[in-house]
């Protein structure tokens, strides 16, 4: 790393510092809201230095039933997580090991077709078997966003695992299955890792399926923010603690695992 | 080779004797690994897309187990001459998704390059980049509804310290789709620019040193060096963003609400075609939007391919 002052460096620090300010600036914006009083958000003399209240959160939390939507929003993330790596994890394996191009293509499709197209028939079957409103439906519509994900990135990760040390299991005489299992397995918890906060991260943040298949009780937090609209006027503060209460979670996972989020948002992307 | 593996892994399961199921699990273990996975994504695929295309071609409406009749193409030909709401809305969405793909990659690159080579504190703006990537869509609707709020929001106090006029944002009828636009801009330029940053790190080193030698300007290098390399990386950021942005409905939804506003100013074929089937229950009709809608997508990621493996 050279010291020079060059302008070149100069206008580097500017321009990273501005791109720094637009990116976290607006969600800053948004935490200080939620802790300001109505008046205050009104106020553009009390933008920055304002008596910070927790009236907001207090409603959210214990009038709204925010505490309901959190547990069902963990539950339904973690939930599709885990089934989606029990179904992916095995499915990218096969996939990668025997090149089985064309049938990962099926899970392709998933990424690619408009989710309004399967909430129609969904929302037909799983009223029909008494499901929509409860949480099978929410876990199943969610492990659509996140097996996908997983199965395309741990494919890429299987990929660059050296066969080396499986074939050395087989030659010792363990089997296919077993070798994958001893073996593979323990040195793909990286990727795994990956996979699944990505999905968890993506199954969180999902308007979509849960806005058309949740129930009053099941409703997870991206929609209840949603219906915190009211008709004729914004209630600013509790919207924006509302807003803060679904992102912050996410927002404290990802910057504990970065580079698990990096390496699975930019999987296959190099290799053109 | 072997001597790489612990040997108490590989010795039990050479003393037992292996059992029959086991020995055909191992057999058929291709299926079995990507079967269970691949039947889910079938079922919740197959089956729906199938019923999407039967459902285009019937009158259904109002719920959706009433009784439907064959109608034919009449659904297409209805969507097809519809000049009031399907043609405004493939306009909105060609022109949400065109300017969002450009502001983002022209954007995405300029970042990508002024994080290339590493500098001081470098992990606080990786750690930055990643914020709007991984915030709720949901709320990061709500929470430019707040900045851009015309009476109250910030952008407009910042405007006005320019001297610049108060602007109606999210709530003018012209200006709505493009600040929706913007707002899908500030989310995902990030993770165009992790997309390009992975490329551009994977990038040999010699044809800069050998440009740089041949004293070129920083510019040059750029065009003529950094550019054509990287090209297959940057479409596949474009193929990727472009999917998503062409869907997008988070936040379209989350500022502008059903039909994308009062005067549809956000309703793009996406929203379009959830309000169809979910505000106004017109399957019929709704199914045959998301059919022309999904061979718009297809249709425009061929074209894309097709132009990647010219270029490589």
């Amino acid at each position: 790393m050279s010291r020079k002052r060059t302008p070149y460096s100069v206008f580097r620090v500017v321009a990273l510092v501005v791109v720094v300010l637009a990116l976290i600036g607006p969600l800053v914006w948004m935490v200080l809201a939620s802790f300001k009083t109505t008046v205050d958000i009104y106020d553009a003399g009390k933008a920055i230095f304002f008596t910070p209240t927790l009236d907001h959160y207090a409603k959210v939390l214990k009038q709204a039933n925010y505490v309901q939507y959190i547990v069902n929003s963990f539950w339904v993330a973690f939930a599709s997580t885990v089934i989606s790596s029990i179904l992916g994890v095995p499915a990218a394996y096969s996939m990668s090991r025997f090149s089985m191009r064309r049938s990962s293509l099926v899970v392709l499709m998933a990424r690619v077709i408009p989710g309004v197209s399967l909430l129609v028939p969904w929302f037909y079957v799983f009223s029909n078997l008494h499901l929509v409103g409860g949480y099978t439906v929410l876990i199943l519509s969610h492990m659509f966003v996140a097996l996908p994900l997983i199965v395309y990135i741990m494919m890429g990760f299987f990929d660059s695992l050296p066969l080396e040390l499986e074939e050395a299991a087989r030659v010792d005489g363990l089997t296919a299955i077993g070798a994958f299992r001893r073996i593979t397995l323990p040195l793909s918890l990286p990727g795994i890792a990956t996979g699944g906060i990505l999905a968890f991260i993506f199954s969180w943040n999902n308007f979509m399926f849960a806005l058309v298949l949740s129930g009053a009780q099941t409703k997870t937090l991206p929609v209840a923010i949603f219906n915190f609209v009211g008709y004729a006027s914004i209630d600013w503060g509790g919207l924006m603690a509302a807003a803060t209460v679904v992102t912050l979670p996410i927002i404290v996972i990802a910057l504990f695992t970065q580079k698990y989020i990096v390496s699975g948002l930019t999987a296959g992307a190099t290799k053109g | 080779m072997a001597v790489q593996t612990p040997a108490h892994h590989a010795a039990p399961a050479r003393s037992a004797p292996t059992p029959g199921w086991a020995r055909w699990a191992n057999r058929h273990m291709k299926w079995l690994f990507a079967g269970p996975a691949m039947a889910f994504v079938a079922v919740l695929i197959i089956f729906p897309v199938g019923w999407t295309v039967y459902l285009s071609l019937t009158d259904a409406e109002g719920s959706v187990r009433a009784d439907k009749s064959f109608i034919g193409l009449g659904n297409y030909l209805d969507v097809l001459t519809d000049t009031d709401r399907f043609w405004p809305a493939v306009g909105r969405t060609v022109a949400f998704t065109g300017v969002a793909l450009l502001f983002e990659v022209v954007l995405g690159m300029a970042v990508a390059l002024l994080l290339w080579k590493p500098f001081r504190g470098e992990k606080w703006v990786r750690a930055a980049i990643l914020l709007p990537l991984v915030a709720t869509p949901v709320a990061v609707g709500m929470m430019w509804r707040l900045i851009l709020d015309p009476n109250i929001g910030f952008a407009n106090q910042a405007l006005g310290w320019f001297g610049i006029g108060p602007q109606p944002w999210l709530s003018g009828q012209k200006t709505a789709l493009m600040t929706t636009a913007m707002i899908d801009v500030w989310q995902w330029t990030p993770m165009v620019v992790l997309i390009l940053l992975a490329g551009l790190t994977s990038l040999p080193e010699e044809p800069h040193e050998a440009a740089l030698v041949d004293g070129t300007t920083g510019w040059q290098r750029f065009r003529y060096v950094t550019l054509p390399m990287l090209m297959p990386t940057v479409i596949v950021a474009i193929l990727l963003r472009g999917i998503d942005a062409i869907k997008t409905f988070d936040i379209l939804y989350a500022t502008k609400g059903k039909g994308g506003g009062s005067f549809h100013e956000v309703e793009t074929l996406n929203v379009y075609a959830y309000g169809l089937s979910f505000d106004y229950n017109e399957y019929g009709i709704a199914s045959a939007v998301l059919v022309i809608f999904f061979l718009i997508i297809v249709g425009s990621m061929w074209v894309l391919t097709a132009r990647r493996k010219e270029d490589s």
